[in-house]
């Protein structure tokens, strides 16, 4: 039997003059926390729209082991989403968000999500319309962490939020939220802030999977070096994604070549996820 | 917690009266008040100017001279008249109101992007938009209803103390009125409303649904184009039924039908019947239900409400694919 969380193979969508997603499959496992990164208009958003049932596609997709497409009522029950900051309507209050939820959803701990406000200085009476974007994040959050779901997706939750609500943001949810039987989909643009939290790593580009793998593969297939100027040469004929000068030195980036013979050149490390997303997605926008 | 279709549809109700407390409660509420107002208003400047001699005020009640015994049965009617009248005004604010809020009921939030938080929970985009019709075809006018015949017996109450203070005993009379029956036989219209109402509240949540921006302006522009089209056709003598037609049944019913007692307009007939009867408001009422509910026999009503109920089914569609993206 299929145990992955998400499965997708052949998965198109075309909007009127372009191609959103270009046959693209992949695999997501129960779980793990998976950063699917990409450049603005790769496709990202579309993904996650397929996953939730919100846009129409051409492939196969099952979510939960249900087609989101057919099936998009009795999935939202164990998939959350928190699509933005700020999508909650203006006029909503506290008190009621929480009444709302805890009657439409079988899957909803009051007691839990009235303990997480209890940790903001949100009021039962404050509209959403008072809030600050932070504010806002925080109520979705709390609303979102007390409810069991088998998948959370977010698109982009924390854009426009400062450092606290970010950090705080994450924190949350692998301190209170996160467990084995739960998988996240997070895509952002703040690569830096979730790239410790990650177990894998997606990147699209163009519509298409151009990288799929977990951390730890990630560590052993992509290794940077810094190489001083005698050998530069002689790593730029290992053909490396790309290259910096830093200090008089470059820094080769390698994709699949062995640890021994790198090491053998200069000081090895590992590189960060936003120089790998550089590398990757280089000539994107030219 | 478990939870059905039917708790969400009641709680999906209930979100949508919070989001429109100020149209649904608060605009008759006020509308009332203000109504109440500009009477007391009037009462207070004809009792300046007019001396105690000899006034005439709303409800067209002749306070001057003791009133004879067979006039105190036609007060009930009169009372329950003035009731009926006030109320009704009230509705009218209501049915405006109702429009647009049909036009902004799948498309505000789209526009404000929260759909994508309603749509993260799991309620069917059927109950969603179920829970919008009945919003607009029982929830606003029972609370338009109520409103108006509570604003009606404060109205009476106000002209009555008017009344003692020129030495009239009326209290007496306003026994003879029937706020609740008032209430009841209006709240008793409100099915045949909402069927009739229908087509309206299907094209207008249609464009509601479809439309990427500016629905008023779909909502109201296509149908009107469409009628100067048939029109101009109609000139020509290429379209048989004629524009008149085509502006009555097809127009009017796509805009104006959230306008009570619109199905009216054909019975004139039996308004007669009615107005010959109105010494007895119990009979009037009686009468009055019949009369209105006698439209259910014509068949471009349920034509019309089938319309609806398509146009409100295309409309659950578009809310399921519409794709903002």
């Amino acid at each position: 039997m299929n145990t992955a969380v998400v499965t997708a193979s052949g998965l198109s969508k075309r909007y009127k003059n372009s191609l959103a997603l270009d046959n693209a499959s992949f695999q997501i496992q129960p779980g793990r926390i998976v950063g699917l990164i990409g450049p603005n208009g790769a496709g990202k958003t579309t993904v996650l729209k397929a996953i939730l049932g919100l846009t129409d596609f051409q492939g196969e997709l099952s979510v939960l082991g249900l087609d989101p497409r057919k099936q998009r009522d009795k999935l939202m029950e164990q998939v959350c989403f928190i699509a933005d900051v700020a999508v909650l309507p203006r006029w909503l209050r506290v008190s009621e968000a929480v009444d709302f939820v805890a009657h439409v959803h079988p899957r909803f701990d009051r007691a839990k999500c009235e303990a997480f406000l209890k940790r903001t200085k949100l009021i039962p009476n404050q509209r959403v319309r008072q809030m600050s974007k932070g504010m806002i994040v925080q109520l979705h959050l709390a609303l979102v962490m007390a409810i069991d779901a088998r998948l959370l997706v977010l698109d982009e939750p924390t854009l426009g939020l400062d450092i606290l609500y970010r950090k705080q943001f994450y924190q949350n949810l692998l301190e209170d939220y996160f467990d084995e039987n739960k998988t996240i989909i997070v895509t952002t643009h703040q690569v830096e802030e979730v790239e410790h939290i990650l177990t894998d790593l997606m990147f699209i580009r163009d519509g298409k999977i151009v990288l799929d793998a977990d951390m730890d593969a990630i560590g052993e297939r992509f290794i940077e070096v810094m190489v001083s100027a005698d050998q530069a040469a002689a790593a730029r004929e290992l053909k490396p994604l790309d290259e910096r000068h830093v200090f008089g030195k470059s820094i080769f980036l390698f994709d699949g070549i062995e640890r021994s013979r790198l090491e053998a050149m200069g000081e090895v490390r590992r590189p960060s996820v936003s120089d790998l997303f550089v590398a990757t997605m280089k000539g994107t926008y030219v | 917690m478990k939870t059905s279709a039917l708790t969400n549809v009641y709680w999906l109700v209930k979100r949508e009266f919070w989001e429109h407390r100020g149209g649904f409660f608060w605009a008759p509420v006020i509308s009332g008040g203000v109504f109440l107002l500009l009477n007391i208003m009037a009462l207070i400047a004809g009792e300046v100017l007019g001396g105690s001699t000899h006034f005439h005020m709303t409800g067209g009640l002749n306070f001057d001279g003791q009133l004879g015994p067979d006039t105190v049965g036609m007060m009930g009617s009169i009372l329950d008249g003035a009731m009926y009248v006030t109320a009704g005004l009230i509705i009218m604010i209501m049915a405006i109101i109702m429009f647009f809020y049909c036009l902004g009921s799948l498309y505000d939030d789209r526009r404000d992007r929260s759909v994508l938080f309603w749509k993260s929970l799991p309620i069917s985009n059927r109950d969603t938009v179920l829970s919008k019709v009945i919003s607009a075809i029982l929830v606003a006018p029972v609370i338009a209803c109520i409103v108006g015949v509570v604003t009606g017996l404060l109205l009476i109450l106000v002209a009555a103390c008017v009344a003692s203070m020129h030495g009239l005993n009326t209290w007496q009379l306003l026994l003879h009125a029937h706020p609740l029956r008032v209430a009841l036989s209006m709240i008793a219209l409100i099915p045949l409303y909402a069927i009739w109402a229908l087509p309206t509240i299907g094209w207008l949540m249609l464009c509601s649904a479809w439309a990427r921006s500016k629905p008023f302006l779909w909502a109201v522009v296509l149908p009107l184009a469409t009628g100067v089209v048939v029109w101009w056709l109609g000139l020509m003598g290429m379209f048989n039924l004629g524009a008149g037609w085509f502006w009555m049944n097809i127009v009017g019913r796509l805009l104006f039908s959230v306008i009570p007692g619109g199905w009216l307009r054909n019975g004139s007939a039996l308004e007669q019947l009615s107005s010959q009867v109105n010494d007895s408001s119990g009979l009037l009422d009686q009468i009055g239900l019949v009369h209105n509910y006698a439209t259910l026999a014509a068949p471009d009503l349920w034509i019309g409400a089938i319309a609806g109920i398509a146009m409100i089914t295309a409309a659950t569609w578009f809310r399921r694919w519409r794709d903002d993206g």
